[in-house]
């Protein structure tokens, strides 16, 4: 805390110190990162982030409402400009705002008064208040969806990041039919859900599947795989690593490249073997890529469906319902839409929570940027 | 796969990325040893794909006998007769078809128009917008569903392929990459043809554009990815099966033919084809446009 804000101080009184080149027309109230001065200038800006520079600072724009710099170069048009810019801008934009806004903003909103209604989709229907909530903390199915979800998550995640860098580790280097490798490695990542649980039912079928045939070889007795409630949700979790860890993969991949070359040569000169080099030059530089990786398959995993609509449909014996497996049977098999609808607040709630942590930890980070990009 | 031996020493050296330099006599051993943990690995990934498509050939007989075959007899083309042939696949496919690359091409557009006006004009309310449609990409899809639903049955929309169109026409993740995109490019580009007095629209299309391929496959890639695998919003929104797509054909396919697995696996392999093909010659793109929608995203 004290020392963020001496941080800010200290950048403040530079761009004093600058002539007062940063436009304060932002009226931004984020404190700016330090300047490193070592780093070389990044060309490309951090993509999908509200950079608080939002333009290039101190240039004037054609069509710019409150241009900063000095008179601007037609002023007796410029009114009559900005009126056509403005109009302009919104036939640009009204399109995606239209569609965007509309399906996103109106249904958080009615999601959120559904969840206080018993509706079924098709009669009119009436304000329950908190029922619906009070009602989920005493249901023992969705007790067993947000377990089902947890026990997913807990070993989807670690286990999808930890596979990722190890492959990463491992695919990081130059030798012969290495793109082969991380071709076969990435490819079940672009076959959709459905696709991989049909394929993967079959082959976990119990009579006609080919892994009780190959079990049958190595002289291992028969499994019920996806229809024996004590294995089904483990095999889910493995189906989605076959696919979902060249993801995480590619990120890493992505990731060493940008491991500055000079640390690892000077560490190299200084006797560092290969183990230390991964501990304290790769790994480092690789938190803040980990951190969004975690975050990213939280969000994956906590939101799984697909892949369980085509298996198991929440079976044997509930033992792979999950949340959003409990919120679509609720709102489009039993028709308790209301009811559906808060369950899935109580999930958006659960990301919120994961998201704000996440932010919270990286912002406590020095090393992580707090806007999300990785590099 | 390949054994130690079968890399001469010195071809590939392991440098650039994190290989560090060694001694030449040193330097076979190890990198080598990777092909035995790297082999392995791969065909293990590979194998359920591998059999998607040697099952998809098998007859019925030899999949249905316990232990079933692991090897084709022959090539049996049954399984794609049936399917392309009775069911109601082909429709399914052009439903896909028709679904994905709408959705592709208005994300192409309307994303590009509402990202250069988030990128070059100032606007009232600009920011305000921007941080809402921003706001909006952390809205997890289950919390929007239910209402999303009402909202297209209200429009009518409920068991066409409309529904699934309009959600899918223009996405914020399609906004935010050309935002991103237009604002690295140099205005001094546009500003020449914007002083001649070119309108913006022209200015867009004739000079921003042709500049922003990269931000467009990044685009056409995904948003492709995406609407074709999507199964939950077509589950949702479709009830009969002349508007299914093709995910939601096999998952259901799945069900009333259980136990024509042949053909149920040909529809497997029809259904990730497009996919698979669109990764395999584009595979550079696909991963550049993760990576940059992942790591920044």
């Amino acid at each position: 805390m004290e020392k963020g804000r001496t941080e800010k101080r200290r950048t403040d009184s530079e761009h004093a110190e600058k002539g007062r080149t940063e436009s304060t027309d932002t009226g931004r109230t984020e404190p700016d990162r330090p300047p490193r001065r070592t780093t070389p200038r990044r060309t490309i800006p951090r993509p999908l982030t509200l950079s608080p520079r939002h333009d290039t600072p101190g240039r004037r724009r054609p069509g710019d409402r409150h241009p900063s710099g000095p008179t601007p170069r037609r002023p007796r048009t410029l009114a009559a400009r900005t009126r056509r810019e403005n109009a302009t801008a919104w036939a640009f934009i009204s399109p995606s705002v239209l569609i965007i806004l509309g399906l996103s903003i109106v249904p958080v909103v009615w999601s959120l008064l559904l969840s206080f209604r018993a509706d079924d989709l098709v009669t009119p229907g009436r304000w329950v208040g908190l029922d619906n909530y009070r009602a989920l903390v005493r249901d023992p199915g969705f007790r067993t969806a947000v377990e089902n979800t947890l026990v997913y998550a807990g070993l989807y995640v670690p286990l999808s990041l930890a596979g990722g860098l190890v492959l990463a580790l491992a695919l990081n280097r130059r030798i012969r039919l290495i793109g082969l490798y991380r071709t076969l490695i990435f490819v079940p990542f672009v076959i959709s859900a459905a696709a991989q649980g049909v394929l993967f039912f079959f082959i976990l079928d119990p009579q006609f599947g080919v892994a009780n045939s190959l079990l049958h070889h190595l002289g291992v007795s028969r499994q019920g795989f996806l229809s024996d409630p004590g294995q089904a949700l483990y095999l889910l979790v493995l189906i989605s690593l076959w696919s979902g860890v060249g993801f995480c993969v590619v990120v890493y991949l992505a990731a060493l490249q940008d491991v500055p070359q000079e640390l690892i040569e000077s560490a190299r000169l200084d006797g560092a073997n290969r183990l230390r080099v991964l501990w304290h030059i790769k790994l480092p530089s690789l938190t803040p890529v980990t951190v969004f990786l975690l975050l990213w398959e939280l969000i994956t995993a906590l939101q799984v469906f697909d892949l369980i609509y085509v298996t198991t449909k929440g079976g044997p014996l509930g033992s792979t319902t999950v949340i959003v497996y409990f919120v679509w049977e609720q709102a489009f098999q039993m028709f308790t839409a209301g009811y559906g609808a808060a369950a899935a607040y109580v999930l958006a709630a659960a990301l919120l929570v994961a998201g704000a942590a996440l932010r919270l930890y990286r912002r406590r980070r020095p090393d992580a940027t707090p806007d999300g990009a990785v590099r | 796969m390949t054994a130690p031996a079968a890399v001469p020493p010195g071809t590939a050296r392991p440098r650039g990325t994190t290989a560090p330099r060694r001694p030449a006599r040193r330097r076979r051993l190890p990198f080598s040893a990777w092909h035995l943990l790297l082999a392995p690995l791969s065909v293990g990934f590979a194998l359920p794909l591998v059999w998607l498509v040697l099952s998809s050939v098998m007859t019925n007989a030899e999949i249905n006998r316990f232990p079933p075959a692991l090897w084709p007899s022959g090539i049996d083309l049954g399984g794609y007769d049936y399917v392309l042939g009775n069911a109601m696949f082909p429709r399914w496919f052009a439903n896909s078809s028709v679904v994905a690359v709408t959705a592709v091409f208005s994300n192409l557009l309307l994303g590009s128009l509402g990202g250069y006006a988030f990128a070059r004009m100032r606007f009232a309310g600009s920011r305000l917008l921007l941080g809402l449609m921003l706001a909006t990409m952390v809205i997890p899809f289950q919390l929007t569903m239910i209402p999303t639903f009402l909202v297209m049955k209200r429009l009518g929309l409920i068991d066409t392929l409309g529904a699934l169109i309009v959600p899918s026409l223009v996405t914020p993740f399609a906004v935010f990459l050309f935002r991103q995109f237009f604002l690295a490019l140099p205005r001094e580009l546009e500003e020449a043809a914007w002083i001649d007095g070119c309108s913006r629209l022209r200015v867009l299309y004739s000079v921003v554009l042709p500049l922003a391929r990269p931000a467009l496959a990044t685009v056409a890639v995904l948003t492709f990815l995406t609407t074709w695998n999507d199964l939950t919003w077509p589950l949702i929104a479709i009830n009969h099966d002349t508007q299914y797509t093709l995910q939601l054909g096999l998952t259901t396919f799945q069900g009333q033919h259980h136990n024509r697995w042949s053909a149920i696996m040909a529809g497997n392999v029809i259904t990730v084809l497009p996919v698979l093909v669109a990764f395999l010659f584009a595979q550079k793109t696909f991963i550049q446009s993760l990576t940059s929608s992942g790591l920044k995203g």
